[in-house]
């Protein structure tokens, strides 16, 4: 199965897996989003075009909640070049923004783009991306990713992928378990590995071209990594006891990995080249799920030190520990965003299990969810978004919730529990 | 035979058995050798050798008074043994906990003590696989589960279960007995199972 699913990802075709795919829906975006006209861009190959590449674009923007999509519905004219647009069409029905494009597919695919400013009658922004006709769905995303930074003055992340657990539940006997990978707007799922043990933890290398995770396949955890390209496959660790929480450090060299071979769960850092292993904690509490600052310089992880878990310090220079988090009885797995500043984490409040947000300079914790069993947050790489794992009825699902707690979507899979999302790095196409 | 049992546990009751046997064939080997001597010898006394032979037939009498006891008390320990495996069976092979802990419940305790009974009277291994309700991260779960399963490898160690016989491994909050939320659920997925 799996090296079957590698070589459909070599050669470019995907596997389809219905199940595991997430379906999206927005379920709050912010006051007055901003009116966009996404014109249906033209086709130049023969046959028809496999994809609908503005539709694509409109999903995204759609999806990010800071944009509202004006329907074709209401379009006067489907303009592909900027001498066939007249801008009177668009202040008609008030769009802000128009968006015209064309794709055409070679030995490569090809899409040009111009993004025009209705008010000011002006083009904001012009440009082409290129790569394999396979990828052509991720050049859409990476049409929506220029289009939203030029709009928002923030990066896209739409040019990304989401790595999670889907479980079919299997009240006789044992769950089914599947890795899956798929683009950030959950289509082109691809599982992974799969089977009746569990598949924790995934999580990406900086460069985007490796995973790693925990599986329980040999009856105990061990810790694996995975070349995405390749599909080359290595375990990592197999000690007595916990094998867990794998994180890469940010130059790729090593990974904060938590065993608990001596006793008790500590941090541990596993040198990639050399295979050493350096204990970082050495307490009799639980020390779990270690995650790196940007400048690999300090790791986060969370500690039971205190009497309950709280997130902590760990400075990689004077090998001190410091406590961060000290509201509520539980703040725990944190990850933070690129900027070093922002800290999405798991928060207790009335029994309930909310992701948050700390601010790593002010000290200042805002609750973003209202949901009761949240956890698993993972930052999208501009740092907008926080993806994260709830419950809706017997199934987990995945929700998304702008850091500023303006925008909300949820992912449920169509089928099944899809749980612990991993937003990947910006990936070099 | 409880008592019994227990302290044979603790010396490991298999080996004790094996010592024991070999200790009971060399002593008949001797008596059996003395006789011979005894009944070689040359000696005209003949109330010499009546009291040697007398005495070598007291000591066989004893000997086999002794294996006697011996096989009794085995198959005492047989059958105490499959009683214990029954009371064990009994009892069930999940541990229940209490929220956010890894104390066992005085439930528990009994229900592991049933498991220690058996375990001490045979050779088997047993693998305690520790589980949480869904509440908090799952890689914290997993630490919480190990706990648990560790409280109960801890307690079977502490009443003479070797530690090499026992494995442990925590799942946290995977495989859940229960799929839903609310306490009717959760208090399901907080366990120990032996396997």
């Amino acid at each position: 199965m799996l090296m079957r699913n590698f070589f459909a990802l070599l050669m470019g075709v995907y596997v389809s897996c219905a199940s595991a795919e997430l379906q999206i829906e927005i379920n709050q975006g912010v006051e007055n989003p901003t009116p966009v006209a996404i014109v249906p861009f033209a086709w130049q190959g023969v046959g028809s075009a496999p994809e609908d590449v503005a539709q694509i674009i409109d999903s995204d923007l759609a999806r990010s909640g800071q944009f509202s999509p004006v329907s074709r519905r209401d379009m006067l004219s489907f303009p592909s070049r900027e001498s066939e647009l007249y801008f009177r069409d668009w202040r008609a029905i008030s769009a802000e923004y128009v968006l015209i494009g064309r794709v055409s597919v070679g030995s490569q695919a090809r899409i040009d783009f111009q993004l025009f400013d209705v008010t000011r009658q002006t083009a904001v922004e012009a440009g082409t991306v290129t790569g394999p006709v396979s990828e052509l769905r991720m050049l859409a995303h990476r049409v929506s990713d220029q289009v939203y930074e030029t709009l928002s003055g923030i990066p896209g992340a739409f040019a990304t992928r989401l790595l999670y657990v889907s479980v079919t539940r299997n009240p006789e006997g044992k769950d089914f378990y599947r890795l899956t990978l798929a683009d950030s707007d959950g289509r082109r799922p691809i599982v992974l590995l799969e089977g009746r043990d569990p598949i924790l933890s995934p999580t990406w290398s900086p460069d985007g071209r490796e995973i790693a995770y925990v599986s329980f396949e040999t009856s105990r955890p061990a810790i694996y990594r995975q070349n995405l390209l390749t599909g080359q496959r290595e375990q990592l660790t197999n000690f007595k006891g916990l094998n867990n929480s794998p994180a890469w450090s940010p130059d790729g060299n090593s990974m904060a990995l938590v065993l608990s071979k001596d006793g008790n769960p500590d941090i541990y850092i596993l040198n990639l080249s050399s295979r050493s292993l350096t204990r970082l904690t050495r307490h009799f509490a639980i020390d779990t799920e270690p995650t790196w600052m940007p400048d690999g310089k300090s790791l986060l992880f969370t500690s039971d030190r205190g009497g309950r878990p709280q997130i902590y310090r760990y400075d990689l220079r004077t090998n001190k520990i410091d406590r961060v988090t000290f509201e509520g009885p539980y703040n725990a797995r944190a990850r933070v965003a690129q900027d070093g500043r922002n800290v999405a984490l798991v928060h207790q409040r009335d029994g309930r299990y909310h992701i948050a947000v700390f601010d790593l300079v002010t000290d200042r914790l805002t609750v973003l969810t209202e949901t009761s069993l949240d956890e698993s947050p993972s930052i999208a790489p501009n740092g907008s978004i926080v993806l994260y794992a709830t419950k809706r009825g017997e199934e987990s699902i995945l929700g998304a919730v702008a850091v500023d707690g303006g925008v909300r979507f949820s992912l449920p899979s169509r089928e099944g529990s899809v749980q612990e999302p991993a937003w990947s790095p910006y990936v070099t196409p | 035979m409880r008592y019994i049992r227990r302290f044979w546990g603790y010396t490991h009751w298999g080996k004790v058995r094996t010592m024991k046997n070999v200790t009971l064939y060399t002593k008949w080997l001797g008596i059996v050798f003395a006789a011979l001597v005894l009944a070689a010898c040359s000696s005209n006394d003949t109330k010499e050798q009546e009291a040697a032979a007398a005495a070598a037939e007291q000591a066989a009498q004893e000997a086999a008074a002794q294996e006697a006891a011996q096989q009794q008390a085995q198959a005492e320990a047989a059958a105490s043994q499959r009683e214990a495996e029954a009371a064990a069976a009994a009892v069930g092979t999940i541990f229940y906990f209490d929220f956010d802990s890894s104390a066992l419940t005085d439930e528990a305790r009994s229900q592991v003590d049933a498991h220690i009974a058996a375990l001490l009277g045979n050779n088997d291994s047993v693998r305690l696989e520790g589980h949480t309700d869904e509440r908090g991260t799952r890689e914290y779960n997993l630490a919480l589960g190990e706990r648990r399963a560790n409280a109960v490898r801890d307690y079977m160690v502490a009443n003479g279960v070797p530690s090499y016989r026992i494995e442990t491994v925590s799942y946290g909050e995977e495989n859940p007995v229960a799929y839903g939320s609310g306490e009717s659920n959760w208090q399901q997925n907080r366990r120990v199972e032996l396997k």
